[in-house]
């Protein structure tokens, strides 16, 4: 999947992961897609929550051997 | 709108410096407005060092220890430098978050941090011993925020 930046959140714990996407989300514009890979094993349920309640869309989600890989699109904000 | 979250941290050990600081955190990237009032121990977390924030293993029996010990034998001069040594190992090892760093992530989220003037003035400490970005006030200044927030917590 085509993304526009990557962040390794790999071998942190809660609530890094998350402070980690939301910094890189910030540094994206609306639609534009970021690509986050965590070891965190409850980074699964904090990411869909996460989405959930900011807007943000989980387009996809990977996981090999122990890593999760994420792809979140920013919303578009609606300022 | 965005949600509020208000919380009043008034513990001062190392394992009670987390639940404020994670909350308020994670709670700011899921866009939320949060304060945190810091009051009585609490306030030590504001301090500029709190390289030496100590977790105690004495009075807490579910704290897990690398040996079964009655918790009277915890008393003894050393454990609670060596609980302290420990937990910052496994903070190390796990991957966990050091309050430094828990902390500037509030900051630069716009986390709003009040310091209990009262407290100040109780211990004697001096606005000089504390972080910059942070703002010295009473109950009060607690309320203006608290009073329409959406989610409150006394830790």
């Amino acid at each position: 999947m085509d993304f526009d930046k990557e962040v390794d959140a790999k071998n942190l714990n809660c609530p890094l992961p998350i402070l980690r996407c939301k910094k890189g989300l910030n540094e994206l514009l609306g639609n534009q897609v970021l690509k986050i890979m965590a070891t965190d094993p409850g980074a699964v349920k904090d990411f869909e929550a996460f989405c959930k309640q900011t807007g943000h869309t989980l387009l996809q989600l990977d996981q090999t051997d122990k890593v999760f890989t994420f792809y979140i699109k920013k919303r578009l904000d609606t300022l | 709108m965005a949600k509020k979250l208000a919380l009043i941290a008034s513990k001062g050990t190392l394992d009670w410096a987390y639940p404020p600081f994670i909350l308020a955190s994670t709670a700011a990237a899921l866009d939320y407005e949060v304060c945190i009032f810091f009051t009585f121990y609490g306030l030590t977390l504001l301090k500029k060092d709190v390289s030496d924030l100590k977790v105690s293993p004495l009075g807490n029996p579910a704290m897990p220890m690398p040996l079964p010990m009655p918790n009277l034998v915890q008393i003894l001069p050393g454990l609670e430098s060596m609980a302290t040594m420990m937990m910052k190992q496994k903070i190390v090892d796990k991957g966990v978050a050091s309050i430094e760093e828990l902390r500037s992530a509030c900051l630069e989220s716009g986390v709003k941090l009040i310091a209990c003037q009262m407290t100040v003035d109780l211990f004697d400490f001096k606005h000089d011993d504390f972080i910059e970005g942070i703002e010295f006030g009473g109950a009060a200044t607690f309320f203006a925020f608290a009073g329409n927030s959406d989610v409150s917590l006394f830790i």
